[in-house]
């Protein structure tokens, strides 16, 4: 167990950027980049996370009790976007946090016991509340399982929605998104990695081959 | 991590820095409304005690159920449990009913080291003669980290001065001001008082706080001071007053009346007098400096009543500590696969 910077990388089982640390992956960007392709740039990430915050405005009628919910790693930082741009179009911004699925994930024993991430739960709390869960790439399905159970926890929500940058395909589970920034259609071998700026310095949605 | 927790030794500084701040998170499991986590479920944790124990046992018992373990409570009183063979046979048997784990407490210094050997799953050492506990020394460390380094308390990298008192905005992107995470306890002082000789609390106390940058002197009459403390990685004193006005942390030990097998001071009231902290010696202390003590306690021997109820005292913050401290280290331990991969 090693408390490793969790890599953005989605492979199956693995929907979430967990703290694997496996020797057959990419560590760096910068090794075998020419394998990797950008499949969104950074305006379109802006875009995408702009209409999702019109759409959530639309269907949550102006955002009323909502809560927006990241899962780790780089979900909490497009919740805290898709909140400063909800504040950006309505007036304020929508109340914002994180859910650290780590506990309740369904292949802990598969691994190592890896490094918990923060969950912080914004004051009023989620009870009663439309919670938007905010994730970077949908893949297996099974974090956003991890995460609904994690949620059942904290409280009784009165709805349960699920936002996500980039929709992968390959689901194993009966969940869906209700918001999607963008369906790319992959191959079950492919893997795709989400940098944004806060945590990799730049905002782009990577393709490439996984190793074998 | 190690696959046993026999010594706070065994731990290098990433390792206890990871327990600390996997507890840091799971504190917030008990302001929830359910205070249960799935994470152990189908696991089997053994809490097997030679030795009385209230807190500790009691504390691992809420930890491992408070992930959804089951526990099985062994103790040895009143049956007369020899030592080796039958230690040997009672673990093996426990293990045979499918334990995962074995939280062992034994009157033997270096009983649960034996043990290790003897069985297949993890051994967590929950004090073992005038050894070693080294949870409670991780709860101390987590206790200190979080009480020193809240919003508005000491800063450290000013050379241990208490900083002027600027909480500072809320950071968008980190946590909250005073964010303990990833932090060690780098250049804070404790002084650790009392019957050192016989303390296990003391001994893992020195080594986790040296391998987390604290400076730890030990204060004891010269009796209950042992012979080798010069090879600890502390300094050793015997003039409490001195040291209370330069500390940051001051711990306070109990007077093992069960394992003092002499004389090693005149009377519990000349003891109270040079080494006990009053209301008076407390007003010694730097104005940010707390007082723990891992109880039991005897109040009005090494710890005043007033003392132990003051708003210094963490003593109470320590029990609650142990809680999510040990939930760290059984998640650790015992949370992913059965063998380390790395």
């Amino acid at each position: 167990m090693c408390a490793m910077r969790p890599e953005p990388v989605h492979e199956p089982g693995d929907s979430q950027p967990g703290n694997l640390d496996r020797p057959d992956r990419p560590s760096q960007r910068d090794q075998g980049q020419q394998d990797w392709k950008a499949v969104l740039t950074p305006e379109e990430i802006r875009r995408a996370l702009s209409r999702i915050a019109h759409e959530i405005l639309e269907r949550t009628h102006g955002g009323e009790g909502i809560v927006l919910l990241g899962i780790p790693t780089r979900g909490t930082y497009l919740a805290r976007r898709l909140s400063a741009r909800i504040g950006e179009f309505e007036g304020t911004p929508a109340p914002v946090g994180s859910l650290d699925v780590t506990m309740h994930r369904d292949d802990l024993r598969l691994r190592p016991a890896r490094a918990l991430q923060r969950t912080e739960v914004p004051p009023d709390g989620v009870d009663g509340k439309t919670v938007v869960l905010v994730d970077d790439v949908l893949f297996s399905g099974r974090t956003v399982r991890a995460a609904l159970d994690a949620l059942n926890d904290l409280g009784r929500p009165r709805s349960v929605q699920l936002a996500v940058l980039v929709d992968r395909g390959h689901r194993e589970l009966p969940i869906r998104a209700d918001y999607v920034g963008k369906n790319l259609p992959t191959a079950h071998r492919e893997a795709v990695r989400v940098l944004l700026a806060e945590i990799d310095g730049e905002d782009s949605v990577l393709l490439g081959e996984r190793e074998a | 991590m190690n696959r046993h927790l026999i010594s706070a030794a065994d731990l290098s500084r990433e390792d206890a820095v990871l327990i600390l701040d996997t507890a840091a998170e799971l504190a917030s499991v008990a302001d929830r409304p359910i205070k249960k986590l799935p994470t152990l479920r189908g696991r089997t944790v053994v809490n097997l005690f030679y030795e009385d124990s209230t807190r500790t046992r009691t504390s691992f018992e809420a930890a491992a159920k408070r992930l959804s373990a089951d526990v099985i409570n062994f103790s040895a009183k009143g049956s007369s449990v020899a030592k080796g063979e039958s230690l040997k046979d009672t673990a093996l048997t426990l293990e045979a009913m499918g334990s995962d784990a074995i939280v062992v407490r034994h009157p033997a210094s270096g009983a649960p080291r034996r043990l290790a050997d003897w069985v297949s799953g993890r051994v967590i050492n929950a004090g073992d003669g005038t050894h070693e506990h080294p949870t409670q020394a991780l709860l101390d460390a987590f206790t200190m980290r979080q009480r020193l380094f809240s919003p508005g308390g000491a800063d450290f990298s000013h050379g241990g001065l208490p900083a002027p008192h600027s909480p500072g905005p809320r950071s968008p992107l980190g946590g909250p001001p005073g964010d303990q995470r990833g932090k060690g306890l780098d250049g804070v002082r404790v002084t650790i008082v009392g019957d050192i000789l016989h303390s296990r609390v003391a001994r893992s106390n020195v080594l986790l706080l040296d391998t987390l940058g604290a400076e730890v002197t030990v204060v004891a009459p010269p009796t209950l001071m042992p012979y080798a403390v010069g090879t600890w990685p502390c300094k050793a004193g015997y003039d409490l007053d001195a040291e209370l006005r330069k500390t940051d942390v001051v711990m306070m030990l109990r007077v093992q009346q069960e394992r003092m097998s002499a004389a090693f001071f005149p009377t519990v009231r000349e003891y109270r007098r040079r080494y006990g902290l009053d209301t008076g010696r407390m007003a010694l202390l730097p104005e940010h400096a707390i007082v723990m003590h891992p109880g039991p306690m005897n109040r009005g021997v090494e710890i005043a009543a007033e003392v132990a109820d003051s708003p210094r005292s963490t003593i109470v913050a320590q029990v609650t500590n142990g809680v999510t401290v040990r939930m760290a280290v059984l998640y650790l331990m015992l949370g992913g696969a059965a063998e380390d991969a790395s």
